[in-house]
């Protein structure tokens, strides 16, 4: 009979009902914000619920899946795009590496003309490596400054570590540097740990340098740094040319066989530095005209 | 007869939804609850959120006005527990809102059955607003601040919403009229 008109219906009246069910509310807000007695009665309602929330979850989920999926052709769009930017801007970077690496080497050539400059007063004039000639017997390079630039046959070839070089033949705007390491090469040079005199020569191979014709007896350990002498005036004394490598001291043979490596990059960098010819006297015109006339 | 009666068969032809609903039965009533509650349990955000209007007591509202016995308070206590779970608030906050819902809506039901929908609305909005305010008594009581005036205008959309809400649920209930009456 639940259509019966209410004068037939059994049990309390509606303010009735409120004050019950509003005196148990009560009771639940008390419990839960104050004592927290049963928090599993939160649980299992949590547990009820779930499936209503889940339900509740699957129009947003549906929204969504249709945004990803209109999403999808502009990030199609979006990939050429950025793909195609990417490829613009590695050419950059690519350019932009190099850009830096060539701004570190040009650093510490001018830290080096500096100290060259205040070491030995010669003066230093920086060139780039044009081309290294293909030919596997002469270690040469040749540089873009030329007689043009007042660059003269003889003057020495250095980076920033040490010396490169010597500049052997001269054209209008290039020129010619025999490598140390060329086989037809020589560099007066001293020992720093003991100022022993020698030279030093190349083997035509790569990064390897040899002291001839010292006797097997020689003072001369591994890891000794050789510097150029200033002995002949080609090469401001003072900078360095090379480590020993090894040193094969064989008591049948008359002379103790020295391999050491070049300190400058010589088979490195575009870019070097020329130095001034030094003059040993340099107020002397005779001695200057001298050493020219032996050169040429 | 008695005169309440007679005053509704007067004015039956002038509104519509009135008195004239079949019973509904227990199913119905579960599945609007349910379904109410989903569209409370919604995952919006933003601003839409302050505008969200409380379905479950627009729910109940409408089965306390036109079916009174169908939406005992235990019911309305029931699903308030399931709203304060969902909503993370104190347990009991929604329970004692919508009990005091139900006690609204069996004392005023039979007079606002008389009204059209639209004239309905408004006064839906005050037993709305007295709900809020349960809620919000409720809140503060345990220590929360007051909200924002911009949390009562849940109560304007829900009445805004009585139309077409209250419409749709009395739709399945309706008598369709039966060809060979007189």
């Amino acid at each position: 009979m639940k259509t019966a008109p209410q004068f037939f219906r059994h049990g309390p009246g509606p303010f009735a009902r409120l004050f019950v069910f509003a005196f148990l509310s009560c009771l639940l807000i008390a419990e839960d914000s104050r004592f927290k007695y049963f928090p599993e009665l939160r649980q299992t309602i949590g547990v009820v619920i779930f499936p209503f929330q889940k339900i509740a979850y699957i129009p947003a989920n549906i929204y969504d899946q249709i945004g990803e999926f209109i999403a999808s052709f502009y990030l199609l769009e979006e990939n050429i795009k950025l793909r195609q930017q990417y490829l613009e801007n590695r050419e950059q970077l690519l350019k932009l590496h190099s850009l830096e690496a060539e701004n570190i080497q040009l650093r510490k050539l001018l830290v080096a003309v500096q100290k060259i400059e205040t070491r030995t007063k010669a003066k230093a004039v920086l060139a780039e490596i044009l081309y290294t000639p293909r030919d596997p017997f002469n270690h040469k390079i040749t540089l873009n400054k030329g007689s043009q630039h007042h660059i003269q046959p003889g003057q020495a070839v250095i980076d920033d570590k040490g010396v490169v070089g010597q500049i052997t033949q001269v054209y209008p705007w290039s020129s010619e540097v025999t490598l140390l390491t060329d086989k037809d090469h020589s560099v007066p040079v001293q020992v720093v740990r003991n100022s022993l005199r020698s030279v030093i020569s190349g083997t035509g191979k790569n990064n390897e340098l040899e002291l001839r014709y010292l006797s097997v007896n020689t003072d001369i350990q591994p890891d000794d740094l050789l510097v150029t002498s200033g002995i002949g005036g080609v090469y401001p004394p003072g900078i360095p040319v090379a480590a020993v490598l090894k040193i094969e001291r064989n008591p049948t043979d008359d002379f103790a066989q020295i391999i050491s490596t070049p300190i400058a990059g010589v088979d490195r960098n575009r870019q070097v530095l020329i130095l001034s010819l030094v003059q040993p006297t340099p107020n002397d015109p005779l001695e200057i005209s001298k050493i020219e006339s032996q050169k040429n | 007869m008695n005169p309440k009666r007679i005053r509704e068969n007067l004015n039956a032809d002038n509104y519509f939804g009135q008195d004239v609903l079949v019973p509904a039965n227990n199913g119905y009533v579960a599945l609007s609850l349910a379904i109410a509650l989903i569209l409370n349990f919604l995952p919006l955000q933003g601003d839409i959120l302050i505008f969200r209007p409380d379905f479950v007591a627009i729910t109940i509202v409408f089965w306390g006005i036109n079916h009174p016995h169908k939406m005992g308070m235990s019911v309305a206590f029931g699903m308030g527990l399931m709203m304060d779970v969902g909503n993370t608030s104190i347990l009991g906050q929604h329970a004692l809102a919508y009990c005091v819902t139900v006690y609204l809506t069996l004392i005023l039901g039979r007079r606002l059955r008389l009204f059209s929908l639209i004239q309905q609305a408004p006064q839906i909005g005050v037993i709305l607003f007295i709900m809020q305010i349960a809620i919000v008594l409720v809140a503060i009581s345990s220590g929360s601040n007051l909200p924002g005036w911009q949390y009562f205008l849940a109560t304007v959309t829900g009445a805004l919403l009585w139309i077409p809400i209250s419409f749709l649920l009395s739709m399945p209930l309706r008598q369709k009229p039966d060809p060979n009456a007189l």
